[in-house]
């Protein structure tokens, strides 16, 4: 530290209200993530306890869809993105040897929009109980009409707020991009870099290629609500498909997005616990690059019941196929990175391993899924819900759990406690999987997706599903007890944190300064 | 300012003008869609008017066309063809009729959108005169019979025997306006609460 | 890790129990037509090779965490690389996806292939049924969940929680056997799907566009399926049954369509009495109203459905009445009836709702009342 000035904190809310330090505006978007993650937990609770069992017994119809949607929207927008990118706010600067993010200023804004954004989408639902009106209720992905003519009013301030969502998360990339291209110690040179860099690198591009046409898909929505435009209406020689193909040109790199980064986390801690170096660094950027390419050109998978010809079904169903084979090149790395290595388990790393398990498990049901013939069957059945969630759930909020317990002692100087993470990794690890796994078989038998009712052959599974929920659910409350008790004091953690620890952040102090490195360190 | 300053700043430029451009290819795939649409048949989407071809009629083959009608929520008229189907020769000019008739007592101005199965043949389908290429209006009470003059191009892929054109019309008259006129001299619907 | 090998072993042990578990089913169907068998044997195929990878690569994982831990006092090897093997784990998935795209393409190509049908079938859905029209025969109707009490909170505890509960209709749609049928289907309002798993038709129905699927059914029976498509508040509670007759009993069946249709008409000429109007309107009201209006008639107001009970429109003029049933409300979510119900429902239904639930107006509205507001 040449100048003790630099590491001067501001207090009060001011220090959080006017922040630009990236591990503050870290700190922020990982506790607003939490936060969104027990409101969306929340939602998911009450959609589990009215599939209990057949027939109605909680709420109605309508408030069910208010609740699968906004679940959805919070649980993509509010608890998977921001946490990985309060993650790359605190990790990046610090992995490359930087002081702070490139630009600070616009960190602080791209954070605050955030909580605005997802007030408004919140205070829609308020208004919904309250009786006034409806809350978005046609699903996560707001297909036209359903959205445009038939929506409740509420759907300007979801339009709204999606707007805000998407300026944050672009310039969230901006800065991203920026301080890695300009920020990197001396002799960090793009193939020295982290992988968890490397993928928040390519995460960035992909946000900054598709947040936009996610802006430009609800601006047309917009306009065809109130200003008399026609894109997605038939009448007026717009056609409601092109509403599905906007969004998931966007959907499909969104679903990297939300992983991408999870892989980069990964391939950090599995290393470490291995005390071995990552198998196949050189490949892994290159599949991640390939990944990210690939997810542009698979979009109409999402849509094979739309009657799309032929020649387009058999191009989307090949492309997607080959999205398995850099996906399997990281899952044989990573494997190949225990492989005879020096292991040992400590939370981070029982996540991780979780991970690598249970993601895989959700890739294989992908690339059943890409198979269109039989597509025509899992299409909007729970069989994809379970997919999904195997690889948001077990995929990327494993991993952003597994950060957190990684990282925690370099960000308090605290040891977190390992007993109660061990706990809590095996009662998240296995009721989510209880919680999960049923819902392929009923969505084999049939079981379509979003109905707050269903018939009785589908009661068992479900109850399964909803007992693992409540269990899954209650868990996190651990992880919160977790994480402000190593807050507030444990074990002293060491400079190297862990004993395979590599990488610049494991040269600084513990708790990291304030400003990471005020001089570059040398790579070499 | 210093060099990493300006740095930053150039890479932001840059990545914002992609933002920018980003947002267009939204709005780009609007007219990238309709190409889409016109080379593989997505929706059976059918081209617009074509100028009368004279196209060789081919007498070998016989082609099956069926033609279906709909309508769109509250739009409160009756629309059948007249003929369900009837078998033309490819290359041949063919006139057919659908029959509207407007429920109401007020006018209502209709739109109707074309649409052939399978898609592979909606490129084929080559209309010289339709009642959907503008919008229809109907007096209350009127009935009309609105024609359709079509060739099935003779370059239609062999194994197409049969095709479906289907028009589904949408009510076009702004809804303040329908909802004015039909309960002009009552309560709005959403009064009634 | 363990907790996986733990859960897996507890499916097995449920799997191998079968007999306490016959009702349930874990796997897709195979259905009854040739795609549909086409789809379930690539399912199959790709699940087990899934599986066989699986077992491969965890299996590693497994002998490392096991045999590679520092407790046991391994000691970290110093290899990052192997091109030999990194090549090898690129090159062998594609020949594997090859042996998947190959079934899956023929499968594909048969599924969309629509051409050289015996009969074709319009299927139209609505918020929140579906409408079929025989593009061969006179014969079109609606088709709505038998249960329509089921898709509210006040009144779902009512309906019987039996082994079709959400999945019978009142009226089924009929089909011959053995006949290459083909259905067409679009929109009255947003986007459906229509999914019968036993057939592996699954297509969505699209407002202004058709599309198209078939199905060639051997044996005759009964399939179920549902909406797969949200489609908004009832998304759940628009089943599908399908009727597969022998083709004697579907041209019987053809013929009782349309004997009923005339005897129908006879019906609209004729003067009911207040009984026989409450009685079947009461019916027609369960059907086509209960969704939004609710069996109390006190319909949801904060979604924008009004109350009938003690409503201005139900204890108003009884014109009015008739034509807002008639022709809907544009702007908001109620229908226009008129195209979707005959004279003597409509009539039935008008004075049910006129006099129900306290309403006593003691108006009576007859099929040639309607007849005349057309």
């Amino acid at each position: 530290m040449s100048d003790a000035h630099h590491d001067h904190k501001p207090t009060g809310i001011g220090r959080w209200l006017f922040s630009t330090n990236h591990k503050d505006i870290g700190t922020m978007y990982l506790w607003f993530s939490l936060t969104m993650l027990f409101v969306g937990g929340t939602m998911a609770l009450i959609i589990r306890a009215e599939l209990f069992q057949p027939g109605l017994q909680i709420v109605e119809p309508e408030f069910f869809n208010q609740m699968t949607t906004l679940h959805g929207l919070i649980m993509v927008f509010g608890v998977i993105m921001p946490a990985f990118v309060g993650l790359a706010n605190w990790q990046v600067p610090m992995m490359i040897g930087a002081p702070d993010m490139a630009l600070p200023r616009m960190n602080n804004w791209s954070f605050w929009l955030l909580p605005t954004a997802f007030s408004m989408l919140v205070a829609s639902l308020i208004m919904s109980i309250m009786g006034m009106g409806s809350a978005p209720n046609f699903g996560w992905t707001f297909y036209a009409p359903l959205s445009t003519t038939f929506a409740p009013a509420s759907t300007d301030y979801f339009i709204f707020s999606v707007h805000l969502l998407g300026i944050s998360s672009v310039m969230g990339a901006l800065n991203i991009i920026a301080t890695i291209m300009n920020m990197r110690a001396p002799g960090m040179t793009y193939m020295k870099m982290p992988i968890f860099v490397w993928t928040w690198f390519i995460t960035a591009y992909l946000l900054i290629a598709v947040m936009p046409v996610l802006a430009a898909a609800v601006t047309m929505m917009l306009t065809d609500r109130n200003f008399g435009t026609s894109f997605f209406s038939a009448a007026g020689g717009g056609d409601p498909l092109l509403f599905q193909h906007v969004f998931w040109f966007f959907g499909h790199p969104e679903v990297y997005i939300m992983i991408l980064p999870a892989f980069g986390v990964v391939s950090q801690i599995i290393p470490t616990f291995a005390r071995k170096k990552l198998f196949g660094y050189t490949s892994m950027v290159y599949a991640t690059a390939s990944i990210a390419f690939l997810s542009f050109i698979v979009w109409a998978h999402h849509m094979v019941t739309t009657g799309m010809p032929v020649a387009a079904e058999l191009f989307f169903m090949y492309a997607t196929m080959l999205i398995a084979i850099p996906t399997g090149v990281k899952v044989f790395n990573w494997v190949s990175t225990m492989w005879r290595g020096s292991l040992t388990f400590e939370t981070p790393m029982l996540f991780a391993i979780a991970f690598v398990v249970l993601f895989t498990i959700g890739g294989f049901t992908g690339l059943m899924l890409a198979i269109a013939p039989a597509d025509f069957q899992y299409q909007d059945t729970y069989f994809v819900v379970a997919h999904f969630h195997y690889v948001l759930v077990t995929g990327s909020l494993f991993t952003i759990m597994a950060a957190v317990y990684y990282w925690i002692p370099k960000w308090t100087g605290n040891m977190y406690d390992e007993k109660l993470g061990k706990v809590h990794f095996w009662l998240t690890c296995i009721s989510a999987n209880v919680l999960f796994f049923p819902m392929h078989f009923v969505g084999l038998a049939g079981m379509p997706r979003r109905i707050p009712d269903y018939s009785i052959q589908f009661t068992e599974f479900n109850q399964m599903a909803s007992i693992g929920a409540f269990v899954f659910g209650f868990s996190q409350l651990l992880f919160l007890y977790i994480v402000i008790k190593a807050i507030k004091g444990g074990n002293k953690a060491t400079t190297e944190v862990w004993e395979g620890a590599e990488g610049l952040e494991f040269t600084l102090p513990s708790p990291a300064p304030f400003h990471s490195f005020t001089t570059p360190p040398q790579v070499k | 300012m210093s060099a990493q300053t300006r740095n930053n700043q150039s890479i932001v430029r840059k990545l914002l003008l992609l933002t920018v451009a980003m947002f267009g290819f939204g709005y780009a795939l609007v007219p990238l869609y309709d190409v889409f649409c016109d080379i593989t048949g997505i929706n059976g989407k059918t081209g617009e008017r074509v100028e009368t071809s004279s196209q060789v009629v081919d007498k070998s083959r016989l082609i099956t066309v069926q033609f279906v009608a709909s309508l769109n929520e509250n739009m409160p008229w009756e629309f059948t063809p007249v003929v369900n189907q009837i078998q033309v020769h490819p290359g041949e000019s063919t006139k057919i009729e659908y029959r509207a008739r407007n429920k109401t007592d007020f006018e209502i101005i209709g739109q109707a959108v074309p649409s052939v199965a399978p898609g592979q043949a909606a490129d084929y389908f080559k209309k010289t005169e339709c009642f959907c290429f503008t919008e229809q209006k109907l007096a209350a009470n009127e009935e009309k019979l609105m024609p359709v003059i079509f060739t099935v191009d003779s370059d239609l892929p062999e194994h197409i025997k049969e095709l479906t054109l289907s028009y589904t019309f949408f009510n076009k008259s702004s809804s303040e306006e329908t909802e004015k006129l039909t309960h002009n001299h009552n309560m709005n619907h959403d009064q009634e609460i | 890790m363990s907790a996986i090998i733990r859960y897996a072993g507890c499916l097995c042990l449920m799997l191998a129990s079968s007999p306490l578990f016959a009702a349930y089913q874990l796997d897709m169907s195979p259905g009854v037509t040739s795609f549909s068998q086409g789809a379930y044997e690539i399912h199959q195929y790709v699940m087990w090779i899934c599986v066989a990878i699986g077992v491969v690569v965890f299996g590693a994982m497994a002998y490392s965490i096991i045999f590679h831990r520092k407790s046991k006092g391994a000691v970290a090897a110093k290899f990052d690389d192997n091109v030999t093997v990194e090549i090898l784990w690129t090159i062998i998935p594609i020949f594997i996806l090859v042996s998947m795209a190959i079934p899956a393409t023929n499968v594909l190509l048969e599924m969309e292939d629509t051409s050289k049908s015996d009969m074709s079938i319009k299927v139209t859905g609505y918020q929140w049924k579906w409408h079929y029209e025989y593009l061969d025969e006179d014969i079109s109707f609606f088709s709505n969940i038998s249960t329509p009490e089921a898709a509210s909170l006040a009144t779902n505890a009512s309906v019987p929680k039996d082994e079709n509960y959400l999945m019978e209709v009142d009226n089924r749609v009929v089909i011959p056997a053995n006949k290459k049928v083909r259905f067409l289907f679009t929109s009255n309002d947003v986007i459906h799907a229509w999914w019968i798993p036993a057939f592996g038709v699954k297509k969505d129905a699209l407002p202004g566009f058709i599309n198209e699927a078939w199905a060639r059914v051997a044996e005759p029976g009964v399939y179920r399926g549902k909406c797969a498509e949200l489609c908004g508040m009832n998304h759940g509670f628009m089943p599908i049954v399908v009727e597969v007759k022998s083709e004697a009993d579907y041209a019987a069946w053809v013929g009782e369509q349309k004997a009923a249709k005339s005897a129908l008409a006879a019906s609209a000429t004729k003067t009911w009495t207040m009984a026989e109007l409450m009685k079947h309107g009461e019916k027609v009201y369960t059907t086509n109203c209960v969704a939004c209006h609710q069996v109390s008639g006190e319909g949801i107001p904060a979604a924008g459905f009004p109350a009938l009970k003690g409503g201005a429109i139900a204890t108003g003029d009884a014109a009015k009445h008739i034509d807002i049933v008639l022709k809907g409300s544009p702007g908001t979510a109620m229908q226009a009836f008129g195209a979707q119900l005959n004279d003597a429902d409509l009539a039935a239904l008008i004075t049910y709702e006129r006099n129900a639930w306290g309403n006593n107006t003691g108006d009576t509205v007859q099929p040639s009342d309607i007849k005349s507001a057309r």
